[in-house]
């Protein structure tokens, strides 16, 4: 009896709410890293929703390489699972090339795609066509603890060297209790060590492949550089360096145990930040150092939110990252969270905002190294890729992970450089002959 | 009447097969289907990465995993990590279990402690293990060692597969503990004090009396604790993700690698096949060895 009377009225309700659910409710899940910016994005979900009524989000938000397989593998079996990702210069050419991301022509007038910039633009476009909007954009360049250097009598020149940040992580290792000369990344993987040695391995004048593909990692380049790197962070690194990506680094940093750090610029907003870092009033700014040659010597990287071909939200999510990636937006986090808290690097009006220069000192050196960074020009010799820290071929992934071992192995000392690039190097001719690059 | 024979092969007409039939099948689907998908893969080129490389690869896969120095590698590492932790559970559980057999005040608290790091999910005791024992700055290791004037040892870097052992030691020594320590709880009492009358010290009634009474549980905890530590992932994912180098990555860790670093699903499933024989070769040595003790 009870069920028959009630009966009706559930159905009417159950029927309202398909209803609603049809005309007004959509729901788009958005996969994301932990990074502060995007925790950041995370929190101002109710401004979004307020503003988009029929909209809701859906948060997945994990720890970068998880994230990676995670969605690699939902968007290469076509699952639908996500309606956007957050993925980076490496992966928005090569998926877009597969037809996996949906090209974001089309772009409304007041998203004002013209105030991107080109640099971040062209990474994250295929044949012109953007497929994914920049969320933040960074390039690597050197911290420093000017108390230190101001105590030791060092200045810092416009563009310093490897040959000197050697000769003053000597000086000051060990200089105050727990204090490291130089922090670097040492966790291997391809964006962690492997971002950074790159780096290192450009600006000693080697690259990865030669014109036909071949890999060059047993090149005297490559030696020289990765055993400076060896030499430098096992001499005056922090303990426990091969365990050390960006994030043990920057806590490391930020609690004044290291003189210097080479490593991305998006930690410069969070190190200029008083009430997380113990070191916001000493700290100091340098240009990523150079060895043989400036070019490749500094990375470019950025976070872009894209929609992959499988969403069934499209229209949604396309509302979403325009507004995440917006003029508004950086404006909205200016003012919710503080100036030097805004995703920097994609836009040219963020950095003619003067509230952002005047809270983030950094931010003319940011904006410079984003722009002179050149994925197109990354090394002395030419070579046949895109990228500066990394590779832009499907295959890199692997192949900067296995290497990134390798090298983490040089670094404790359980094998030698040579024996470890020789490795890396039958590794890196075996990925490739099996991909058809190089013959057998 | 077929419904009177209670030991018989039908029960209210039905034969008994028919009446096992759902199960059985459902059993060996449940077995079957992912092994028969995982031989299907190995022999497919099919990487998540490269839509445009599809189709049959022959022994390609298994050619290029062959002639992999890293295959050879993880082998080796997988054994001595199985091995290793198998000596270090085994002798340390048994003394543990005559330890803890013996009457003393808060025996129960105590053994209710000594067996509860096997309570402690892998991941986690990895992390207590990896940020707050064997951390180079912040452990109870490095303290430790400072006290005492040494230098501080970072673990992970320098004894990579040592550390592995301690962690997967350390949380496999009370399982071992627990069930000799209930198979020590059957000892005849009085054959014990049979031979101390007898004049038999403390080191000859272990070895000829407690002994040979747990070594039926032995083979038991051998049997199963393989089984396991073949397996091991979570402790390596956490604290080295199978580096330096190579130094720690097992078959398990190295399969990972390939699936889902490399996304290349046609040679992780390959490494499935070949860790699959690898445990099925371990398994018969290990049947037979157990078979043998329970025999006796």
């Amino acid at each position: 009896m009870r069920l028959a009377r009630h009966f009706p009225v559930t159905t009417l309700a159950v029927a309202i709410a398909v209803a609603g659910n049809a005309h007004a409710q959509t729901e788009i899940t958005v996969a994301t890293v932990n990074n502060n910016d995007m925790v950041i994005m995370q929190s101002l979900t109710s401004v979004f929703e307020a503003a988009h009524p029929d909209i809701t989000l859906n948060w997945v938000v994990l720890e970068e390489n998880v994230l990676r397989q995670r969605m690699t593998t939902d968007i290469a079996t076509s699952g639908g699972q996500f309606d956007v990702m957050t993925i980076g210069t490496y992966e928005v050419p090569i998926w877009a090339e597969r037809g996996w991301l949906e090209p974001l022509d089309g772009l409304p007038d007041d998203y004002v795609v013209d105030d991107l910039l080109a640099s971040v633009r062209d990474g994250l476009s295929l044949d012109g066509t953007l497929h994914a909007l920049p969320f933040y954009a960074e390039s690597s360049m050197m911290y420093y603890r000017r108390d230190l250097f101001e105590q030791a009598g060092i200045d810092m020149p416009e563009q310093p060297t490897w040959d000197q940040v050697r000769d003053w992580a000597e000086q000051l290792h060990g200089s105050e209790e727990g204090v490291a000369g130089i922090c670097l990344r040492g966790k291997p993987g391809w964006g962690e060590n492997m971002a950074f040695v790159s780096t290192l391995v450009n600006t000693f004048g080697g690259r990865w492949f030669d014109e036909q593909w071949k890999p060059e990692l047993n090149s005297d380049a490559w030696v020289s550089a990765v055993q400076f790197y060896v030499d430098l962070l096992g001499n005056y690194g922090p303990p426990g360096a091969s365990s050390n990506g960006f994030n043990e680094n920057l806590a490391l940093f930020s609690r004044g145990n290291c003189a210097m750090w080479v490593d991305a610029t998006s930690a410069a907003g969070k190190l200029y930040d008083e009430s997380e870092s113990d070191v916001a009033t000493n700290l100091g700014f340098a240009p990523a150092p150079v060895a043989e040659t400036p070019k490749g010597s500094h990375w470019l990287w950025s976070w872009a939110l894209a929609i992959p071909e499988s969403s069934e939200h499209k229209e949604a999510a396309r509302e979403f990252i325009t507004w995440a990636t917006s003029q508004e937006y950086i404006e909205l986090v200016g003012e919710t969270n503080g100036w030097t808290n805004v995703p920097p690097g994609t836009r040219e009006s963020t950095y003619a905002n003067e509230q952002y220069v005047d809270a983030a000192p950094f931010a003319d050196f940011v904006l410079d190294a984003i722009q002179k960074a050149d994925p197109t020009d990354s090394t002395l010799e030419p070579n046949p890729y895109i990228g500066v820290q990394f590779v832009g071929i499907p295959e890199f992934q692997s192949i900067g992970t296995q290497v990134g071992q390798s090298i983490a192995a040089a670094l404790t000392g359980s094998s030698t450089v040579t024996q470890a690039l020789e490795g890396a190097q039958r590794a890196t001719e075996r990925t490739m002959q099996r991909a058809g690059y190089i013959e057998r | 009447m077929n419904k009177t024979r209670a030991s018989g092969r039908t029960v209210g007409g039905l034969r008994t097969l028919t009446l096992q039939a759902p199960a059985v099948t459902l059993l060996l689907l449940w077995m079957i289907v992912p092994l028969g998908m995982t031989i299907w893969f190995s022999f497919q080129r099919y990487n998540l990465l490269m839509p445009d490389m599809t189709g049959f690869a022959g022994l390609e896969n298994y050619e290029y995993l062959l002639t992999d120095p890293a295959l050879w590698s993880a082998m080796g590492t997988t054994l001595l990590l199985v091995g290793w932790v198998l000596a270090i559970t085994v002798v340390g559980g048994t003394l543990l279990a005559v330890l803890f057999q013996q009457e003393f005040a808060g025996r129960g608290i105590a053994r209710v402690l000594a067996i509860s790091p096997f309570f402690v999910m892998p991941t986690v005791s990895a992390l207590v293990w990896k940020n707050m024992m064997m951390h180079p700055s912040n452990g109870v290791l490095a303290w430790l060692a400072e006290s005492l004037g040494l230098p501080a040892l970072d673990w992970f870097s320098s004894l990579p597969l040592t550390s592995i052992i301690i962690i997967v030691s350390w949380q496999w020594l009370p399982f071992a503990l627990l069930i000799l320590l209930t198979a020590m709880q059957s000892l005849d009492e009085d054959q014990v004090e049979a031979a101390r009358m007898d004049g038999a010290g403390p080191i000859a009634i272990f070895f000829f009396i407690t002994l040979p009474h747990l070594k039926r549980a032995i083979s038991v905890v051998i049997m199963i604790e393989m089984i396991f530590l073949l397996t091991i992932f979570a402790e390596i994912f956490v604290t080295t993700s199978g580096g330096p180098g190579l130094a720690t990555t097992n078959l398990a860790y190295l399969i990972y690698i390939r699936a889902l670093l490399d996304f290349d699903v046609g040679i992780a499933s390959a490494g499935g096949v070949i860790a699959i024989i690898l445990a099925n070769v371990v398994a018969i040595f290990l049947v037979r060895m157990v078979a043998k003790n329970l025999e006796d």
